[in-house]
This record gives C-alpha cells, structure tokens and sequence, in this order.
C-alpha cells in the first residue's frame, strides 16, 4: 500500500507536473483565465491520465517496442474523444469554455510523458495511482492559478464575488486576459526558482524542469518520439564548434 | 468560393489578430524553449510554417472526402468522430514522411529545417489549426491559408522573441528571474503589445 501513496505523494508534491516539472504549458496559459475552467481541465486530464496509463500498462507487454509511440498516441486520442464527446453531452458550458483545448489534451507532453516513462514499465494497479497523482497534482496546479487569475482579474473566486462586492475594488482585467496568463506564470516560475535554491541549500533538491520549456530535449518525455535525432541544442553546439574551426 | 477579401481576412485575422502564441497559447514550448537565437528561432519557424501549410491541406482533404463524405453520410455513416485520432496520426506520419522526403530530395532545405522537424510532431499548433478548420467549417482553401497565416503568425512571435532575448543576455536581471521568467515576462508585454491589433477586423 504504502508504495500507491508514495505515487500520489510523487505525482501532488515531489514531482508536481505544473511546479515543479512544469510541463503541459499550453493548458496552464490558456484555459486558466477562471478557477472553474482550470478545475475542469485539469480534472479531464486526469481523467484521461488515469485511463491511458492503466490501459498502456496492460499492454505493455504486448505493444512491440518499435510502433509503441503511434499505439500509446492511438489510445490517449480514443480517450480523449471519449472525454471530449462525454463534456459536450453533460457539461455543455464547461465544453463550449474549454473549446479546442479539449481534443488538444492529446498532445498534452504529462500524458505521453507519463506512458513513457512509467506506465509502460510498471503493473497496472501502480500505474493508475500514478496517473491519479501526476492528475491531481496537474488539476491542483492549475485550480490555482485559476484562483489567482480569477480574483485579481474579475474580484470572483469560483464565480462566487469575493473582491468584487467591495467598493474600492476595481477588477485588473488584464489577468484573465492573454497576457495575464504569461505574467502570473512568469511570477510562478521566479517564485520556483527561489524555493528551488532553498531546497538545495538544505541539501533536498527538487527535481529539474522536464519540458520543452527549458529548449533540452534530451530530458523531455516525448523524446522517444525525436529519439536518436540531434537535439537543436546539439547542433547549436556543433555550429559553434565549426565557427571556430574557421 | 471565397473571395479574395474573405481570405484576406483570414490570413491578417489569424497571423497578427489572434496570433497562435500570444493570444491562443499554442505551441508555447517551442516558442520558449527554441528562441535563444535568431538563426534558430528562423529555422524552427520556417519548418513550422512548412508542415502546418501541409497539414492542413491534407487534413482538410481527408476530412472532406473521407471523414465527411457525402456519400457515406447519406448511408448513415458519420465518421466525424474519428477527427482528432485521425489528424493526430496523419500528422505524425506526416511528419516523418516529410523529413524522409527532404532528407532524399532537397538536401539544402533538409539543412536548414530537419533538425526542427521531429519536435513538431507533437506542437500543439499543428493539430489546434487542423481542428479550427473543422470548427470554424473552412473550405479547403481557407482551411490552407488559415495554416499558413497562422504558421506565418508563429513565425513573426518566435523571431521577435528570439530577438528580444539576444538583447536580455547583455541585460542586468534580478537572479530569481532569470531563465525562463524573463521570457515569459518578455511574453506577456508581447501579447499586450499585439492586443493593440484587435480592433483592426
């Protein structure tokens, strides 16, 4: 037992997907302009998380090695139009607020990088606990900075006024628009950094951002998918190895 | 058909008005994680504008005769469906397919975009423009010139970017903000200067 909450406590804290390992951007920015679009994602994702990582998990054994991509893109895409059709039918403004981000959880790199890197080495039962802590601590992720987005941007929390039924308060409407998303992020990753240096200070270091957002491919989950190509940073390196050849 | 002022409308609406990074937020990794250079941030671009333009014309061609036939509707048959796990497929062969071809056939254009290619695979940006097409019920004409406006849009946002950051290497940042927050601040004063476009259409 103990093993499944270690996975939860991995997926929540240590290895947070949007805090710590900060991948799945495209989400995070777009679709946090309210709590409840956040909440909605991220819970869908899990969703979807959970059940790929089960299903990749049983199939392990038998995806062979070399088409295990397309197969795991085959099942998170089945899936994701389960979910899609699934919203549309009973969450209808939910459906219409998240629009095309909805079908793109396909590309979402938590997914793909999950199956790669665990569900498809480890049992069934292990990988869905996985899936329900990379999700919950993905859905956490973004519930928050759809909390921040919200009550600075619109004064409501949840569309419940909070702010709002003040007087002196006059919403910044720029937070729950475009270049809000990129700000409260920005602030997000500084905010990061400085506890990054503090847990190494006290000797805890905290795992290394694993998306393309640091531009090294080397550590990013769909890797496998560009595997044995040179990385642009590699070849940026030999560029300037030539360069000074010359 | 479309007229000339419709596509036009299409092509300036999805390159500069909504543009596909600072107001739709797709493709954000490359355009944080491959804008260090200039001369990078061209080549990812170029090799963006190239496979969306292809991938929407082949994603339109297979969503209109295939997906969506006519013929197959009138049977009762709607395979609609089956769009996002037909275009995620399509444009991961496509990919693969197009970097086959480039390495064999135009060695020079390989040089200069095959590294960018594998990473697009999976670029949010190319299967979010294959779905708009759909949602926004393009004919194939448009559905092409909204991927290659919007391609174009992603290019001007990365080597803008890339250009800004050129010059914050040489800039005194507070430590904590140094790395990717910077960027992303630079990001947020990109969106709200191309706010500045959204009263034009």
């Amino acid at each position: 037992m103990n093993k499944y909450i270690e996975r939860l406590y991995n997926g929540i804290i240590k290895e947070n997907p949007t805090f710590v390992l900060m991948l799945g951007m495209c989400p995070t920015l777009a679709v946090t302009s309210s709590a409840i679009n956040g909440l909605g994602m991220g819970l869908s994702t899990t969703v979807v998380l959970v059940c790929a990582n089960l299903l990749i998990s049983l199939f392990r054994k038998v995806i062979p090695n070399g088409v295990r991509m397309p197969a795991y893109i085959v099942i998170v895409a089945s899936l994701v139009t389960v979910v899609d059709f699934l919203m549309q039918a009973y969450l209808q403004s939910l459906s219409a607020a998240l629009g095309v981000y909805i079908p793109l959880i396909v590309v979402n790199c938590i997914i793909l990088g999950r199956a790669e890197s665990y569900a498809s080495k480890n049992p069934p039962v292990a990988s869905i606990f996985d899936g329900i802590g990379m999700g919950l601590g993905f859905t956490i992720g973004l519930t928050l900075i759809g909390l921040i987005r919200e009550l600075l941007g619109a004064g409501t929390l949840f569309d419940f006024p909070v702010l709002a039924q003040f007087g002196w308060f006059t919403p910044i409407t720029i937070f729950i628009m475009a270049p809000g998303a990129f700000l409260v992020l920005a602030f997000l990753v500084a905010g990061m950094n400085i506890v990054r240096k503090k847990m190494e200070e006290k000797g805890k270091p905290l795992a290394k951002p694993a998306g393309c957002l640091t531009g090294d491919c080397a550590t990013c989950g769909q890797s496998a998918l560009c595997s044995g190509k040179t990385t642009v940073s590699q070849t940026e390196e030999a560029k300037a190895a030539d360069a000074a050849k010359n | 058909m479309s007229t000339l002022a419709e596509l036009l409308l299409i092509a300036v609406g999805s390159a500069i008005v909504n543009n596909v990074v600072l107001s739709q937020f797709l493709g954000i990794c490359p355009f944080l994680g491959v804008s260090k250079k200039t001369e990078t941030a061209a080549g990812m671009g170029g090799a963006v504008i190239f496979v969306i333009t292809i991938s929407s014309f082949i994603t339109g061609l297979i969503y209109k005769f295939i997906l969506a036939n006519s013929f197959l509707i009138s049977k009762g048959i709607d395979l609609t469906y089956l769009k996002t796990i037909v275009f995620i497929l399509v444009i991961a062969a496509l990919v693969q397919f197009v970097e086959m071809f480039l390495k064999k056939k135009i060695p020079s254009l390989y040089q200069s975009l095959g590294v960018y290619l594998p990473l697009i695979t999976t670029n949010c940006a190319v299967l979010g423009v294959a779905l708009n097409c759909v949602t926004y019920e393009y004919n194939l004409l448009e559905g092409v010139v909204y991927g290659f406006a919007t391609a174009v849009g992603f290019f001007i946002a990365i080597v803008l970017m890339a250009g800004i950051r050129e010059k914050i290497e040489y800039n005194d940042i507070p430590k904590t903000f140094q790395g990717t927050a910077i960027v992303l601040i630079t990001a947020c004063l990109m969106s709200i200067a191309f706010m500045g476009f959204s009263g034009m259409i």
